[in-house]
């Protein structure tokens, strides 16, 4: 398999790097750059730990060449900043978080969701994370603390 | 007890939530050592074959090929948790498909998964054994040929492919049925169920210059790694140093042996590190799954309602190793009685080997599969009497004084107001009456089990380290075991701090399992609190020139003379003269093994038991609103409500957690999960394939109410919680769907197509 170089776009630095045409960004993230925030749960595209922000769209890691990627803006968990953005606060204030496995997807998903639904009602959002498996928390806590970040009506 | 506590009853997030919120935590996929190999596994085409030769020259000769290791190159050698049948990798014999017959260590995974094809093995194909009928057949082949001369840590009764086989019984249960008013029958069926943590099985290991190793993996007991690696590799246990990162889920399935003893091997072979991480596949097909049961049970009862006898046979598929299975097998008969008076009970089963995955630990272990039959069956007689399901529980609830099933003792039992408390909140009694899909289901799951300890030790700053070895698999326990401990010295719960598990430094903890480390460890932790106390005292007795009797704690880390609010000393002032001055640093220590008996000889005749010392109860009952679609014969649950009595919730918030988890993997057994073999390979080994509840499968009106009725010696009463809340709940559901339908179904999952067999054929399907 050909190795070419791809430039890509990761949490607003820019990254040269030397990689073959059929690895994910998944793999160039967590093995290349020792971003380990997103997570390898199945590498099939149905667990969503994987997920991160193309162009701030949420996208399975695991599902993306590392070359489509190119030139776009990704954004991972680490790109979201040191401190717990509102879905973070939310899920933590909650204790929504148990083994953690999936929390990075979830973030992702969740922050992308209520981007572009602003003050989501509960159904929505259990339809905006239902790309995500949690297989601890029975989503009851999850679900609540995002629609409390949303800060959506009932 | 009674007393006000400022640690133990507060709904904290777990310690550790903000690393996790924001992407740091490392799970053992995340670590990387200077120089590591990564590893691949070869695993069997055949259920069943013997192995007659290797061709391993094109992988070694592949670029980047460290090693290559097969059943030759390792001792003879074998681990398991009560038999040892267990070879770290396929030798002589392979036994299911999957089954790791050599691997291969490399510079990078790709290079070791293309190496691991490149082996060629020889079999020769034997006929394979694949169902637990099969097994017992009389001609049947024998998945293990030296089962006699393997060694088993308990009395085991067993001989050709039945690995175990246990029997429990009190009274006399067929002249009891004989005289029973009304007497229910049936089969029950229930699917294999993959554990499917999110993060997928791993381990990393690296050896020292001298020859030592140091493990690290995703596991659930770092001493119970250390143990079957050494085991399976014939390594001193000293050898080998085990740890743990952040783990990413467990339920059963990091219990016992995944990968460990394989990276071990390559990285002594190497003298390298290697990490090697499952993948999905690779984590359905060759770790270990829930067992599926065949259950035959009869419940007889009076025409008043009292339940007078059961009796239980049960036939378990081992797999092709014993694993955790004759646990399972014992465990799940001496739940079969559930938590009932009746006084005539037998239960019997075999655990019989095949060709396939092992079946193992599972929360629950046994117990929601043999309720399943159970509770189902408790709603027939309800039926065929006209009692509300509810006041047929309730009148024949255990009371207290009243023993389990063998004789074990009870001493705390909050079930009657975990029944009263889930009718109230799910309005039960209004709502009941047709059209509803109201179900109902009652049961009991243990928490005292096995050794433990805590190391509770001061630093120079006053502040606490707590040390158990007991693995946080993401269930909370290292959040709920600094309250215990802070409470016990009476500290904010952020003046204590939790050292991460570790076989060199950490006091001996069996595992995460078993709903146990609340209970068992944390009386060790209040334990080895007290002895710190104790030395606390003692020290500023001498410095406040007073009696160490006369001294007590205060909350915020002091200690003060009783009665005289400014004479008082710092936890730092003291530490500082046991650092520096005299005494030595203050460190308190406990460790324990449970040891109440599970059978009391006296009343239960029990042969094959492999836990002769098991208790302390967790009561539940849980409420289903099931609607079923009566075009497609889809089941869904609307609103859900799960009473448990966990004698004190030491962290509300992660109870509420763990029953709100439990309740949705609870719900996905009974309705859609199911491992399907074809023939001896599993054909549905993926998570399109394998359908695990998401949001919108799940009901967001999940309500928890928490009982507590105090174990006396539990910490601040404290009872487990793990497991208890999916025990109830295919029969919950079950018992909703008979509601809303009148089809009663014996078998799980109970998909679409089988509810609407059972609707309109009045009959479970196959």
């Amino acid at each position: 398999m050909t190795t070419q170089d791809v430039t890509l776009q990761i949490n607003g630095r820019a990254h040269r790097l030397a990689v073959r045409l059929d690895t994910t960004l998944l793999t160039v993230l967590r093995e290349g750059l020792a971003l380990t925030g997103a997570k390898r749960g199945c590498n099939q595209g149905v667990c969503g730990a994987c997920t991160v922000l193309l162009d701030g769209r949420p996208v399975r890691g695991c599902l993306t060449l590392a070359h489509d990627a190119e030139d776009r803006a990704i954004t991972t968990i680490e790109g979201l900043g040191a401190e717990p953005n509102p879905v973070q606060a939310a899920l933590a204030e909650a204790g929504a978080v148990q083994c953690g496995f999936c929390t990075p997807g979830m973030v992702m998903a969740a922050t992308a969701f209520l981007r572009d639904h602003p003050a989501p009602s509960l159904e929505a959002v259990r339809e905006g994370l239902s790309g995500n498996l949690c297989r601890c928390s029975g989503y009851r806590k999850v679900v609540e603390a995002v629609h409390r970040a949303g800060g959506g009506a009932p | 007890m009674n007393a006000a506590t400022q640690a133990v009853g507060l709904g904290l997030a777990r310690l550790e939530t903000r690393e996790k919120v924001l992407g740091r935590a490392q799970y053992i996929a995340d670590l990387a050592r200077p120089g590591m190999l990564h590893g691949a596994i070869l695993g069997s085409p055949h259920a069943h074959a013997r192995i007659l030769g290797y061709d391993t020259a094109a992988a070694r000769a592949l670029p980047g090929v460290a090693c290559v290791l097969t059943g030759d190159d390792l001792g003879d050698h074998r681990m398991g948790a009560f038999i040892k049948d267990e070879p770290p990798i396929a030798k002589g014999k392979a036994r299911y498909v999957g089954e790791p017959v050599a691997v291969v260590a490399a510079e990078d995974e790709a290079t070791a998964r293309q190496a691991a094809r490149l082996i060629e093995v020889r079999y020769e194909e034997l006929p394979a054994v694949l169902s637990p009928e099969d097994g017992i057949a009389p001609d049947a082949p024998l998945v293990h040929e030296d089962l006699a001369s393997y060694f088993k840590v308990f009395p085991a009764v067993c001989g050709g492919n039945v690995a175990s086989e246990t029997t429990i019984a009190e009274g006399d249960v067929e002249a009891a049925l004989a005289a029973a008013d009304i007497v229910v029958e049936g089969e029950y069926a229930t699917a294999p169920q993959a554990h499917v943590a999110i993060e997928p099985c791993g381990a990393l290991a690296e050896v020292d210059a001298g020859g030592r190793v140091t493990l690290w993996s995703a596991n659930q007991s770092v001493f119970r790694v250390q143990a079957n690696v050494c085991e399976s590799l014939g390594l001193p246990m000293g050898r080998l140093r085990c740890l743990t990162p952040r783990v990413g889920g467990g339920f059963g399935n990091k219990m016992e042996a995944h990968v460990q003893p394989l990276v071990v091997a390559l990285a002594l072979a190497t003298g390298r590190p290697v990490k090697l991480i499952l993948n999905r596949e690779e984590d359905f097909e060759i770790v270990r799954a829930r067992h599926p049961f065949k259950v035959r049970m009869r419940t007889g009862a009076r025409r008043d309602g009292t339940l007078v006898a059961r009796d239980t046979e049960v036939l378990l598929d081992c797999g092709a190793y014993g694993d955790d299975s004759p646990g399972v097998l014992g465990y799940a008969l001496l739940m079969s009685r559930g938590p009932y008076r009746i006084a005539h009970a037998c239960a019997h089963g075999r655990l019989v080997y095949t060709n396939k995955l092992r079946f193992g630990a599972f929360r629950g272990f046994g117990n929601p599969q043999i309720a399943f039959a159970g509770e189902t069956q408790i709603d027939r007689i309800a039926e065929r009497l006209g009692m509300d399901p509810l006041d047929l529980r309730a009148r024949n609830a255990l009371r207290d004084g009243d023993r389990w099933f063998g004789g074990g003792e009870v001493l705390s039992n909050g079930l009657a107001q975990c029944i009263e408390g889930a009718r109230a909140a799910s309005g039960w009694t209004a709502r009941r009456g047709a059209p509803n899909g109201l179900g109902a289901a009652c049961a009991a799951h243990i928490s005292g089990l096995l050794a433990t300890g805590a190391i509770v030790r001061v630093l120079e700053d006053g502040s606490i380290v707590l040390n158990t070895g007991a693995v946080d698999i993401g269930q909370g326990s290292d959040t709920a075991l600094a309250q215990i401990c802070a409470e016990a010295l009476k500290v904010p719960v952020e003046r204590v701090s939790v050292a991460s598990p570790d076989t060199d430094g950490s006091p001996y903890n069996w595992g995460t399992t078993a709903s146990r480390v609340t209970y068992t460890t944390g009386r060790a932790v209040v334990a080895a609190a007290r002895e710190v106390e104790r030395k606390l005292r003692e020290h500023a007795g001498e410095m406040l020139e007073c009696s160490a009797d006369d001294l007590e704690l205060r909350w915020g880390g002091r200690i003060g003379l009783k009665g005289v609010p400014d004479k008082e000393i710092s936890f730092l002032h003291v530490s500082l003269r046991a650092h520096w001055a005299a005494g030595g640093p203050i460190v308190g220590t406990n460790t324990l093994v449970f040891d109440r008996a599970s059978v009391d000889p006296k009343r239960a005749v029990v042969t094959g038991l492999p836990f002769p010392r098991i208790g302390v109860f967790s009561f539940a009952c849980t409420v289903a609103d099931v609607a079923v679609d009566d075009v497609t014969g889809k089941a869904a649950v609307r609103e859900a409500w799960s009473a448990v009595d966990v004698g004190k919730a030491i962290n509300p918030g992660a109870v509420e957690g763990q029953m709100e988890g439990a309740f949705v993997q609870g719900m996905g057994f009974a309705l859609t999960e199911e491992m399907v073999w074809d023939g001896g390979r599993l054909a549905n080994p993926t998570l399109a394939d394998y359908k695990v509840p998401t949001t919108l499968d799940s009901p967001h009106g999940i309500h928890t109410v928490i009982v507590e009725a105090p174990e006396p010696d539990g910490p601040f009463g404290a009872k487990g919680v793990g497991e208890i809340g999916i025990v109830t709940v295919p029969a919950a559901i079950a018992n909703g769907i008979a509601a809303a339908t009148g089809a009663r179904l014996d078998r799980l999952p109970m998909t679409p197509e089988r509810v609407l067999d059972a609707m309109t054929g009045g009959g479970d399907a196959s």
